[in-house]
């Protein structure tokens, strides 16, 4: 093993001296780049085909309309005029900041809170916290089906809950009502947080671990209360962590598709109240039998791309001292 | 002797620092006096109560409900337990819904992309750490500029792309390639490989190197071996990525006889004209899979969540 090591050392010591004996070259750096590039080069394809291509591209098509007889042809800002008129984008944006808004009051705050008891909790630390994480381990149709099923109106689990403590049934998914903070978005929420919270929750916990008891220590020597301490201690300590699952959060929930596609089969609620800006997307490329329009489609992605971005950045850019 | 001493002294030191950190909120003395310890048992059985029946709760009805027959999985009020219990729906469920091969295929894609992922991300990372070549600082500010644009807004130009691949025009549509190849490019997964590379002294790399060993040799003898933490977290991203995703697959694998679709799209799209049962029966065949795998790999899939995952 030392006779390894020195020999190693030995070596590597003698290495540029062997390496500065040769005139320096374009062709060994034309080799080691080429070497370098090799290893790159599969990584850059993917990315070239399946990520920077289709977002230049999408720019493209935002302002091309189809030609009779195929081929493509400028359409100025044709497209955007024509989503901006449709009132399904207006609606469709402001169910998914309705969303966003719910996710962020249950889905952030709630494993927090959560967090927060989990350790402080002495005795079946391991079972809990599998417990939380449980459903995020679900294949996410299974889950989202089976809450189709509880919510069901004719024959679901929490009507049955609410009828048997003589509360007023509903309609969950499938109620009516366009209002801001509609029963049907948050029966999308609450099965959406349900199956997603455990990896946040599980996040919140490594932070909290990490916080040094001396803190708590001196904050409880001055007098400060539970609340006091959360406030004084905990939430300043998990500081980069909170903003940085808030943003994750923000851009994770705006992309919402699956939980509305399948607890409205697909429908997106009664008068479109479920309806989300990525499942107007799908409508117009895809859905519309006979209509689809990758343009208009191409439009709309644009508009969430630039919201997405500008959020992402302004937001980084927001806490940038802190973080 | 002198090892003994420095490993005794190193356990004092943790056991030290262990009952330093383990002072949490609420403190251990407010707990153990009478007050503190009847409400601690009073939070403690009514969190354990709770969570169970959150939690548990619906995965209950979840393997229960598939039991049942139609007229009793849709009757008002629902029973709590199968009174008549029908084992047979789980396989007619399987046979008709074909769940075997959506299995099958959920599988087949996951893997795929972890090895394609494996591969070429991480030779990229390593190479964008370790070899620094020309133009490598361009294609890592790309690559990272590409996590504020997530694939979702991109569907429809990437599914345009794939019907029709620009100078090879491929048409991947509903070959597992579709899946596999768009999931190499993951800005976040290379940041992670990458950042771990950076971390692993080039002393190691250049002794290799004097002694000859090839690039690709240092990779796999040197850089991997000391990565395998890194490595475990990025593969279970990975997996789990291509198991849970919806949309993309639901464009490009969809509707194909024999089904060509993952567990997570086939279930969905086979509830249309299914009875209630048979339908939670597939979603319990479906949900099966991944939890044996969570109580397999909890530990790595837990700690790699917390400390290779987020972690700034």
């Amino acid at each position: 093993m030392a006779n390894v090591l020195t020999g190693v050392a030995r070596r590597t010591a003698a290495a540029p001296a062997a390496r500065g004996r040769r005139p320096r070259s374009l062709l060994p750096r034309a080799r080691r780049n080429g070497a370098a590039w090799g290893f790159l080069i599969g990584a850059v394809l993917c990315f070239s085909f399946f990520s920077w291509y289709p977002i230049v591209r999408e720019v493209i098509m935002s302002f091309q309309k189809p030609v009779y007889g195929g081929g493509y042809a400028f359409a100025g800002w044709s497209n955007y005029l024509r989503i901006f008129r449709d009132p399904t984008f207006w609606q469709a944006w402001r169910n998914t900041l309705e969303f966003t808004l719910l996710a962020l009051v249950l889905g952030y705050a709630v494993p927090f809170v959560v967090a927060i008891v989990l350790n402080e909790l002495r005795h079946a630390r391991g079972y809990l916290r599998a417990l939380v994480y449980l459903p995020v381990m679900l294949t996410p149709a299974a889950a989202l089906l089976l809450f189709a099923y509880f919510y069901n109106p004719q024959y679901g689990l929490f009507d049955d809950i609410l009828h048997f403590l003589h509360l007023p049934t509903s309609q969950w998914v499938f109620q009516p009502g366009n209002g801001f903070i509609s029963t049907a978005m948050v029966s999308v929420v609450i099965a959406s947080t349900w199956m997603n919270m455990g990896s946040a929750t599980l996040i919140y916990l490594a932070a909290l671990q990490n916080i040094p008891g001396e803190l708590y220590e001196a904050a409880e020597l001055e007098g400060a209360g539970i609340f006091r301490r959360i406030r004084h201690v905990t939430i300043p300590q998990t500081r980069l962590i909170l903003t940085l699952l808030l943003m994750l959060q923000v851009v994770a929930t705006m992309q919402m598709f699956i939980e509305s596609f399948v607890l409205t089969n697909g429908g997106g609620g009664v008068g479109d109240n479920t309806q989300s800006v990525v499942m107007l997307i799908y409508q117009y490329a895809f859905a519309l039998s006979g209509a689809s329009n990758y343009n208009s489609a191409s439009a709309l992605g644009v508009v969430l791309m630039l919201v997405l971005a500008v959020f992402s950045g302004g937001f980084l850019w927001a806490t940038r001292e802190r973080g | 002797m002198a090892a003994t001493t420095t490993v005794s002294t190193r356990a004092q030191v943790n056991k030290r620092r262990d009952t330093t950190s383990t002072r949490t909120l609420i403190s251990s003395v407010a707990l153990n006096r009478r007050r503190g310890k009847i409400t601690y048992r009073i939070v403690l059985t009514l969190v354990i109560v709770l969570f169970t029946l959150v939690f548990i709760g619906p995965l209950y009805f979840l393997f229960t409900d598939g039991l049942k027959s139609t007229q009793e999985a849709i009757a008002t009020p629902p029973t709590l337990y199968p009174h008549n219990v029908y084992p047979s729906n789980y396989t007619q469920a399987w046979n008709r819904l074909d769940v075997g091969r959506m299995l099958w295929n959920s599988v087949y894609y996951a893997a795929g992309a972890l090895a394609f992922q494996l591969v070429f991300d991480v030779t990229a990372a390593y190479s964008l750490s370790k070899l620094r070549p020309v133009l490598g600082n361009v294609v890592l500010f790309l690559m990272l500029a590409t996590l504020m644009i997530p694939a979702t807004v991109l569907v429809v130009p990437q599914y345009v792309t794939i019907v029709n691949m620009p100078l090879v025009h491929w048409n991947l549509v509903g070959s597992p390639e579709a899946i596999w190849l768009p999931s190499v490019a993951n800005a976040f997964n290379i940041f992670l490989l990458k950042r771990f590379f950076d971390s692993i002294p080039t002393d190691y790399i250049d002794a290799a190197a004097v002694d000859g060993a090839s690039r690709l040799m240092i990779l796999w003898r040197i850089v991997l071996p000391m990565s395998r933490p890194i490595i475990g977290v990025v593969s279970i991203f990975a997996t789990v990525a291509v198991w849970k995703d919806f949309l993309w697959p639901l464009l490009v694998e969809y509707g194909y006889s024999p089904t060509r679709e993952g567990l997570n799209v086939g279930i969905w799209q086979a509830t249309y004209g299914t009875p209630e049962n048979l339908i939670i029966a597939a979603s319990a065949m479906a949900a099966v899979p991944t939890i044996v795998f969570f109580l397999i790999f909890q530990r790595n899939i837990m700690a790699g969540l917390t400390a290779g995952g987020i972690r700034g």
